[in-house]
């Protein structure tokens, strides 16, 4: 029987988004809280707290959780993504990008979330159809845009990627 | 934020049940977490134990057993989603796991999980009915198998004993031709109602059809006399749509809640009845 720890607190290093962490935390401490509290990494935000609306997600080992309700040494040993890893050398993401020239969002509140999961969507299924992104974005609560927008920034991303793809070497 | 939880994780099955004889109300079996973590968070329960099971390898295995599936107690919505098997021969299983919750929920919730919490607005149990499921539970004095309808015992009640944990759940195969279909309504993220259906044709007579509701009641019910008149009646009149209205759910145990009153319930799950069975017999025409 391999304890995670006895009632006092406990060491979990991890990567997020590239970089090794290591913090000391309590065993009920949500990763949510971890990102924004202990590692400064306030883009994912805090709404519903209870795995309906989509603003807190992250991938965690590229799959998308809910990180207001994954007990942040889930994390140990494993790999994180937030939104502030997504751009490289300066130069936003793809689905970033398409958000931005779609102009896919209002307040913005809940984009990080929603740039995640198409993240997650389209890194495992390339070319998904306009009913898988509906049927994904469905846990991803927009109150703002009324989701046109942001279905067109998602084929707009798939092209890219595809573009990407066509032109790697 | 829970503060300081001691978290256990026991190797196996036999560790596992200790633990809980040994915890009692102060510890809870871990899996996902999707639903003990909230029910937490908003301070409804407390426990300052929690029996992680997620590392149990025994209850991670997804197997065809050939005649039936068996499904580990800490298998993932997801994993059954994405499983080929289920796709080919559990459709109904299939189409109902794409629609559990959403992907976040999907990725680390756990079929037995959802069981073992008995969430009355919940899919799983509704579509597993059809199958006529099985679920096989271990304590001290070993290992007993209940049919899933004997272990959903009311809202947020099984039969699950105090030293005992799910170790797996046993879904026979359905004959080699059966359809079906899950349908799903609701305005708020968990169902108001869901409907499984599962017919099993021969030519264009119904050999056998299996229907069940469930999130309208305490536990889901199969109803047995909407299934008795549609023996040997016409796919081709089932696909165009029946009137379902008459198919036992006046005797249901239906709740007025949130999601709308008992009258309103019984209606709309006899409408998606009619619906799953439509898309059922459909299913058969086309796979002819």
């Amino acid at each position: 029987m391999t304890d995670v720890s006895g009632p006092e607190r406990v060491r979990v290093p991890f990567t997020v988004n590239g970089r090794a962490v290591d913090v000391e935390i309590d065993t009920g401490d949500f990763l949510l809280d971890v990102l924004r509290e202990r590692l400064g990494l306030t883009g994912t935000k805090r709404s519903c707290d209870t795995q309906v609306c989509g603003a807190c997600t992250v991938l965690l080992d590229g799959q998308p959780v809910s990180s207001c309700t994954v007990l942040a040494w889930e994390a140990r040993g494993r790999t994180v993504e937030t939104i502030e890893g997504l751009a490289r050398d300066g130069r936003l993401h793809p689905v970033q990008e398409a958000f931005l020239e779609a102009s896919a969002f209002q307040c913005g509140y809940c984009t990080p979330g929603m740039i995640m999961t198409v993240k997650a969507l389209l890194d495992e299924q390339a070319d998904a159809s306009t009913d898988t992104v509906r049927a994904w974005l469905r846990g991803n609560i927009c109150r703002c845009t009324g989701y046109v927008s942001i279905l067109a920034a998602v084929r707009s991303a798939q092209r890219r990627l595809r573009e990407a793809r066509a032109t790697a070497p | 934020m829970l503060g300081s939880l001691t978290i256990h994780q026991p190797a196996t099955v036999a560790e596992a049940a200790k633990l809980r004889a040994e915890l009692g109300d102060d510890g809870a079996i871990y899996a996902g977490g999707s639903e003990l973590l909230l029910v937490m968070k908003e301070g409804i329960g407390r426990w300052r134990h929690l029996i992680d099971v997620k590392g149990i390898a025994a209850l991670r295995e997804l197997r065809d057993a050939g005649d039936r599936l068996d499904i580990g107690a800490t298998v993932t919505h997801r994993d059954l989603e994405r499983s080929p098997l289920l796709r080919a021969r559990f459709p109904v299983l299939a189409d109902m796991q794409a629609q559990v919750a959403n992907v976040r929920v999907r990725n680390v919730g756990t079929l037995g999980g959802n069981l073992c919490f008995a969430e009355p607005h919940s899919d799983p149990s509704t579509a597993l009915l059809v199958h006529d499921a099985r679920v096989v539970l271990s304590g001290p004095t070993g290992a007993r198998t209940l049919p899933l309808a004997e272990f959903v015992v009311g809202s947020y009640e099984t039969a699950l004993r105090a030293d005992e944990v799910l170790v797996r759940i046993e879904v026979p195969a359905p004959p080699a031709r059966a359809v079906g279909a899950y349908l799903k309504f609701g305005f708020h993220e968990r169902p108001t109602v869901g409907v499984a259906a599962l017919i099993v044709p021969a030519g264009d007579r119904i050999a056998e059809a299996r229907v069940s509701v469930g999130c309208i009641g305490p536990t889901p019910a199969r109803l047995a006399a909407l299934e008795a008149r549609l023996a040997g009646t016409s796919v081709t009149a089932l696909a165009a749509g029946i009137d379902a209205r008459d198919g036992g759910f006046a005797d249901l145990d239906v709740v007025s809640d949130l999601h709308g009153s008992a009258e309103y319930k019984r209606e709309v799950a006899a409408v998606l009845a009619s619906r799953a069975l439509a898309a059922a017999a459909r299913r058969v025409r086309s796979a002819a």
